[in-house]
């Protein structure tokens, strides 16, 4: 039996901390029912990727929402309001990534749902929070990671900013998110209390960059761009080896790490020099460092020199793209991705949970849901809402 | 208001170093489990030798990275190696509800605490190992830092130029992934073990961690469509804007999705019209094409306005006129930051050896069981005697005995 097993929760989100929250909660068990509508299509549903431009082919959506049912709902319709909250009524979990105002203009924030479900566990995952001079900030997750000063080292050493170019905040809360919501269900099952939780995504971008910030309160030191340098490995690069773009990052830390890495690549006069002889000495000249160890990797095939550092106990991986990644045995061995059947695309390769549980093993057990595929299954078998009920919502364009 | 704390009456064993397993102690602690932290006897946690530290001097006590990843918890130290460490670690962990390691899976076959021995010993207890590349697989006994976890998983080559090296993401952020899926996870099994009423491994592996969450979605579109995701540098192929520009003092990051934000902007930089050098020119008139072939040329001729405006000005410009524009900020901009402010993002701590030091705060704010810092990182060994002598019963003789044989 899956942890979440019995557990419903209703998605709001959209493109894209919101919708990987509730399928991390789909993953481990839970009912989640993602509220859409094609009024206001989510964005994932047409994404950069999506070349069909049809809703329910697309890649992205098929991947990061799975595990999850449809129910197509006009929430911008007055009349959708009291059905979403019969609908809470029956659940334990609400997920929204709204801006701040819009559940409120709803009539759907956590003041009014805590007076029909008491018990009920609200997660909203804004870019800024819900108070504050940025609460109505526009932006788009590659931003926040400006915002939070992470994209301020993104580049090579000393260059101009370059940035993540990722929803990385997205994820990063989407994972935050879960467990704020875990942690909160643990709360209620002891006390009965539910809770409200405000994630800013910019937030909780700020706790993972805990040492740069402690830089600055300690010492006023900004950190600029920091290519791949590490303040205590060295070598600690990505290097080009042999073929089309085709790199191996290496990172020495111990001497006894060193001292493998010197051996594997054949001990060459260099690595005996006195400049390369110490951390302090190899950090400091790890330009010229780094252009003698090109000289070693440049004729090898990525996983070649990988195995070559490995079996010395040098830590070495291959820098793979989306194609090696599909490919890549360690990962294929660990059913990183999964194939799954879809009615409208026949097989989807989807990514697979970021964690394996002993237990209980993750598998897709929803395939991505189709656009309001399951309006029938909420409608009718959770709300008990009749026939003509349906119908008059569904020509009105309340459930649409 | 008396507040409750979301994870009272759990108990969490650390047994990790540098910040994949401290961070998923932190998370926990944070919302008041009771984390005990084991640290190897004379050298402690890795990160006390990481730094930062002030004015750049090393000492164990006061490394920003040890201090900020380790405040909430209590710290013993335990040489795992030696016969009487390993059994007293026995003991603690019949006594953990989760057990956080960060070993290689052969170190932790050999000292005889990987899970099967874990599960014998406390069937009820959670393990989370988190390691670079999991508990199986053909890569399983190799070594790994975050650089390589990134590569591995795919993050490192979506970030830099086309033709030159990819670039890890700065300051090891791969291990605070890692962590917060522990902690996640951990979670679920412990939720899960209130039906089943048995602990579980959870395996995390950080590249798998990128692999999944962080570029997952790149496979399906390479299967559907042979597409492959890769770096074009300061900025996204797509529409016109998509990019990380320079102002006058430092950059701006701008994506506008929307047609009608991007018209706002370029109003705003002609005083209220789209200037004549794009609107009569027509091959500026499809955003699409912008980004496939004019991008440098529109970079070059946004410059002169961007170049003259400072990142604050920009920034509340765009905010007046609702255009998405967001300023790439600084630790001095994001610590000074009026609505981190105005939320009370940042907490003070004060620390007796470190002194009072400014903290980030709460990823989440959670409105009945709110997170908490309450007690800064421990000193190396500080809590030695409340474990060993008041909850497992070892007399002060006793624990002078185990401080000279080295095994705390």
């Amino acid at each position: 039996m899956l942890p979440l097993q019995g557990y419903r929760v209703i998605n709001f989100g959209w493109v894209f901390a919101g919708p990987y929250l509730a399928s991390m909660l789909g993953d481990l068990g839970a009912e989640v029912i993602k509220v859409e509508t094609r009024s206001r299509i989510d964005s994932m549903r047409l994404s950069p990727d999506n070349l069909d431009r049809d809703p329910n082919r697309d890649p992205w959506f098929h991947s990061g929402v799975r595990n999850q049912l449809s129910v197509t709902l006009d929430m911008a319709r007055p009349e959708a309001v009291p059905i979403i909250k019969d609908l809470i009524r029956k659940s334990d979990v609400v997920v929204e990534n709204f801006s701040p105002r819009v559940m409120s203009a709803h009539g759907l924030d956590y003041v009014n749902l805590a007076e029909i479900k008491p018990d009920i566990i609200m997660i909203s995952l804004p870019a800024a929070g819900q108070y504050g001079p940025l609460r109505d900030a526009q932006t788009y997750g590659p931003s926040l990671t400006g915002l939070a000063g992470v994209d301020n080292m993104v580049g090579y050493y000393g260059e101009r900013v370059l940035g993540l170019q990722q929803a990385y905040a997205d994820i990063n809360s989407s994972l935050h998110g879960a467990f704020a919501v875990l942690a909160a269900l643990y709360y209620r099952r002891r006390t009965g209390k539910g809770q409200h939780i405000d994630m800013a995504q910019m937030e909780a971008v700020i706790s993972i960059a805990g040492e740069a910030v402690m830089e600055y309160v300690m010492n006023g030191t900004v950190l600029g761009t920091l290519g791949n340098r590490h303040p205590t490995m060295c070598p600690h690069n990505n290097y080009r080896c042999k073929g089309e773009d085709k790199w191996v990052s290496i990172a020495v830390h111990t001497e006894e790490e060193w001292q493998g890495f010197c051996q594997a690549i054949g001990s060459p006069p260099w690595t005996k020099e006195a400049r390369f002889a110490d951390m302090f000495g190899r950090i400091r000249n790890q330009e010229e460092l780094d252009r003698l160890v090109t000289e070693w990797t440049i004729n090898l095939d990525y996983y070649e020199a990988t195995e070559i550092l490995q079996e010395a106990g040098v830590a070495a991986a291959p820098c793979l793209d989306t194609e090696g990644r599909f490919f890549d045995p360690h990962l294929q061995a660990r059913q990183t991705y999964m194939e799954v059947e879809h009615p409208a695309t026949g097989v989807d390769w989807v990514a697979n949970s970021a964690w394996r549980l002993s237990d209980n093993p993750t598998v897709i057990h929803h395939r991505s849901p189709l656009l309001g595929e399951h309006n029938s299954y909420v409608f009718k078998d959770l709300l008990h809402m009749t026939d003509e009920e349906i119908a008059r919502l569904e020509a009105e364009k309340v459930i649409y | 208001m008396a507040h409750g704390r979301a994870l009272a009456g759990l108990r969490v064993l650390e047994y990790a170093d540098f910040i994949s397993g401290p961070y998923c102690g932190k998370l926990l602690a944070d919302m008041g489990a009771a984390v005990l932290k084991i640290e190897k006897p004379g050298v402690g946690d890795e990160s006390r030798r990481h730094g930062p530290f002030p004015q750049n001097i090393p000492h164990p006590e006061k490394s920003g990275l040890f201090l900020y990843l380790n405040a909430n918890k209590l710290g013993i130290t335990l040489d795992v190696e030696s016969a009487t460490g390993a059994s007293i670690l026995r003991e603690l962990l019949t006594h953990a509800d989760i057990f956080i390691e960060d070993k290689p899976p052969a170190t932790m076959e050999r000292l005889g605490f990987s899970y099967p021995h874990v599960r014998e010993i406390s069937p009820r207890t959670i393990a989370v190992s988190l390691t670079p590349f999991g508990q199986s697989g053909p890569y399983k006994d190799y070594n790994g830092y975050a650089i390589n976890c990134s590569a591995l998983g795919g993050q490192s080559v979506c970030a830099g130029e086309q033709g030159r090296e990819p670039l890890t993401p700065p300051l090891s952020l791969g291990h605070y992934q890692s962590g917060a899926a522990g902690a996640a996870a951990a979670m679920a099994a412990v939720l899960g073990r209130e039906v089943s009423g048995q602990g579980q491994h959870i395996d995390i592996s950080e590249a798998q961690v990128w692999a999944t969450l962080h570029t997952g979605n790149q496979e399906s579109a390479f299967v559907m469509h042979g597409m492959k995701r890769m770096r074009w540098g300061h900025r996204t192929p797509g529409v016109y804007p998509y990019t990380i520009l320079p102002c006058q003092d430092g950059y701006m990051s701008m994506i506008a999705i929307q047609g009608y934000q991007w018209k706002r902007f370029l109003e705003l930089i002609g005083d209220g019209e789209v200037p004549e050098w794009y609107s009569a020119e027509p091959r500026f008139q499809d955003r699409r094409e912008i980004s496939l072939k004019y991008a440098d040329e529109m970079d070059g001729l946004l410059a002169p306005w961007l170049t003259t405006h400072t990142k604050d000005e920009i920034h509340r410009l765009c905010l007046e006129k609702r255009i998405p524009f967001c300023p790439v900020k600084n630790m001095r901009d994001v610590v000074n930051d009026e609505h981190l402010k105005a939320r009370d993002y940042f907490v003070q701590m004060e620390h007796p050896v470190a002194g009072e030091l400014k903290y980030p705060g709460a990823p989440g704010k959670f409105s009945e069981t709110p997170w908490q810092m309450e007690q800064p990182a421990p000193l190396l060994g500080q809590h030695n005697r409340e474990i060993y002598c008041h909850r497992l019963g070892y007399s002060t003789e006793e624990l002078a005995q185990l401080r000279t044989g080295g095994i705390i």
